[in-house]
């Protein structure tokens, strides 16, 4: 086994080691079998498992989301892949008002396990309709599960339980990790839905970030490190289920918040999280709390338009140097 | 033709009758809450459909879907029970008037997003024929749904994957309120662009029970043999408005009347009579329909309200709704 992996090379074998251990996961997508999807992220999947498990499906989304639904409904397991999430509003019908509702509304007569992939996020200059970070569109929704790694090891261990959900799940895969790299996924690897990472521990403030927004963290807390100040990192991981116990708990030792996210401030999970802290959580705090998400605004083209509009280290840092001299 | 299966199929499509008028009283009673949509005057397409169709095939219907529900094996008490917002319903009471299912005997959903369930439809026939069961699936939807995005690319994906699945629609002349002729291309909205997805499409009386069944009986074949999928147009008529808010007095009076006088159940007794059925044979099949109906009234006004707590289960797989830990 390679010492490292690269995310987007996790993402196929995450798909590869379940269609292995069940002949029920099927995929289909634009482009992703002999094209080896547009990111590569389903590279080896047509050779490997061949034209009736691998499907090239016309530029269609509705068509995916909503066969992938019946499918899953009559004993498969189809993982669906939407080019770019910005796409997802081409089948919105079915992430808003089909997959999520069809077993409460028949009184839980239908099981729909199927699995939504997605390249998310911004930070490639691909402009205001391939670059949104959009996993607040799903959250608005009950009964979607919305899952979002930031490693390659954690792309497998959630592919693994995403797929073998037998809810439906929306998998964000993050544009912008796509080359990054880290340790392979041990074998049988999987990562539990609703389970947050500590991926740095610290005693001054804690950040919960998302995808994308965890490596930034980590950046910004190694910067505030050189100034004294302790940041812990929580990668959330999933959105649905919301692991609000360990931000509870980390909140609890640093008593103070700053939420990275990419989505727009309006309406993003941040908002969430901090609604439930100002809740439950109320007591644990010694300064007020801070959400570094992107502006309401299109995503800009032009690198600088860009960078102004997403967070950035720099934005966390000042956000954590605020809140420390509060 | 078998009298046997013809009388059963009037019966079936009396009950469904009755239970949409059992419906309508409800309603004007005060007993059915929300809306209805009526399929008075639709019951051969769903019962003569049902007749050409395997008991472990698919259907997918719309929001307009008590007739397919009844075809496919609920039965009327749970059908009002749900309507009338009990815990015996379908559902649970969850779903209402729009969403009957009844997953066990393969009618997997009734939809109120006007043609949502044609790709799913093509999902199910993809996912039988992955498993090669053998299996096909249908969708019934109306004419308003032929300009609906979803529709054409359900009727591509399904050409170019070559899926055992039936489209079948039911043109009422009407897509809600508006004439679908007066909002549509082409004269025949879902047969007519047939051609432009390679596939079959076709026309059928959709109030003759007989001509259903044979003509869904040959499609379903085809489609079991590998050969794709069809789209076929069930002319036909509602005979009360869209929904329970709608008089319906657009319509000129001239075409009700014609559309009354070819009533699927005139149809369906003038056949039995040729067939030389006795007169107290379907008298009896007509009054045996209605006592399943009153019945079933009486059993669903009886039925418990349900719990509230139900509220918060099943929106996830293990009963629950927990969206946080």
């Amino acid at each position: 086994m390679a010492d490292v992996i690269t995310y987007r090379e996790a993402v196929a074998e995450g798909i590869a080691r379940e269609m292995r251990r069940d002949a029920a996961v099927v995929c289909l997508g634009e482009d992703i079998g002999a094209a080896g999807g547009v990111f590569k992220t389903t590279a080896g999947l047509i050779e490997e498992f061949g034209p009736e498990r691998v499907w090239d499906t016309p530029i269609s989304e509705q068509a995916i989301v909503g066969a992938a639904m019946g499918a899953a409904m009559t004993g498969m397991r189809p993982v669906a892949e939407i080019m770019f999430s910005d796409f997802l509003a081409c089948c919105w019908d079915y992430l808003a008002n089909e997959i999520p509702k069809v077993r409460y509304m028949t009184g839980g007569q239908v099981t729909v396990p199927l699995v939504v992939r997605t390249a998310n996020g911004g930070g490639l200059g691909f402009g205001a309709q391939h670059s949104q970070a959009t996993e607040n569109w799903a959250l608005t929704v009950p009964g979607l599960k919305i899952a979002a790694p930031a490693t390659p090891a954690d792309v497998v261990g959630l592919m693994a339980a995403a797929i073998r959900s037998d809810d439906p799940v929306v998998f964000f895969e993050h544009k912008g990790l796509l080359a990054s790299k880290g340790a392979p996924a041990p074998p049988d690897h999987v990562v539990e839905l609703g389970r947050a990472a500590v991926v740095r521990e610290g005693a001054d403030v804690t950040l919960v970030a998302l995808a994308a927004m965890v490596p930034l963290a980590l950046r910004a807390a190694a910067l505030l490190a050189e100034e004294g100040v302790e940041a812990e990192v929580v990668d959330l991981r999933c959105l649905v289920p919301l692991d609000m116990r360990t931000v509870l708990a980390s909140l609890a030792r640093t008593s103070r918040l700053v939420t990275v996210e990419e989505n727009p401030y309006q309406g993003g999970w941040g908002a969430t999280v901090v609604s439930v802290v100002a809740d439950e959580g109320f007591g644990l705090l010694d300064a007020p709390v801070r959400r570094v998400a992107g502006e309401c605004v299109p995503l800009p083209f032009a690198d600088a338009l860009e960078e102004r509009v997403i967070p950035t280290v720099d934005k966390v840092v000042a956000a954590v140097r605020d809140l420390t001299a509060y | 033709m078998d009298t046997a299966e013809l009388l059963a199929m009037y019966e079936q499509m009396v009950l469904i009758r009755r239970t949409e008028k059992a419906a309508h009283d409800l309603f004007l009673q005060g007993l059915v809450k929300g809306t209805t949509h009526l399929a008075a005057g639709h019951e051969a397409i769903a019962v003569g459909a049902s007749a050409a169709l395997r008991a472990d095939d698919y259907v997918f219907a719309t929001y307009r879907g008590h007739h397919h529900a009844l075809a496919r094996g609920a039965g009327p008490e749970e059908c009002l029970a749900e309507l009338m917002s009990r815990a015996t319903g379908l559902c649970g009471a969850k779903g209402g008037s729009m969403h009957l299912t009844k997953a066990a005997t393969g009618m997997l959903g009734s939809y109120a997003i006007v043609g949502a369930h044609l790709p799913m439809a093509a999902g199910a026939a993809w996912s039988a024929r992955l498993r090669g069961t053998g299996q096909i699936a249908v969708a019934f939807f109306g004419d308003g749904a032929t300009n609906i995005g979803a529709f054409h690319e359900a009727l591509n994906l399904a050409a170019v994957w070559k899926l055992p699945v039936l489209f079948i629609c039911e043109n009422n002349l009407y897509m809600e309120y508006t004439p679908i002729a007066d909002v549509t291309a082409v004269a025949r909205p879902a047969a007519d662009r047939a051609p432009a997805y390679g596939i079959p499409g076709e026309s059928v009386d959709g109030n003759d029970v007989v001509a259903v069944r044979d003509t869904v009986a040959r499609l379903a074949q085809r489609a079991r043999a590998g050969d794709g999928p069809a789209l076929l147009e069930a002319a036909t008529y509602r005979h009360f408005g869209h929904s329970r808010s709608d008089p319906a007095a657009y319509r000129p009076a001239e075409e009700v009347e014609r559309w009354l006088k070819h009533d699927p159940l005139d149809i369906a007794r003038g056949r039995l009579t040729e067939l030389g059925v006795p007169a107290e044979t379907v008298t009896a099949a007509d009054e045996r329909a209605r006592e399943a109906v009153r019945q079933a009234v009486d059993a669903a006004k009886n039925a418990p309200a349900p719990e509230p707590g139900a509220a918060l289960t099943d929106v996830w797989a293990d009963g629950g709704a927990a969206w946080r830990t």
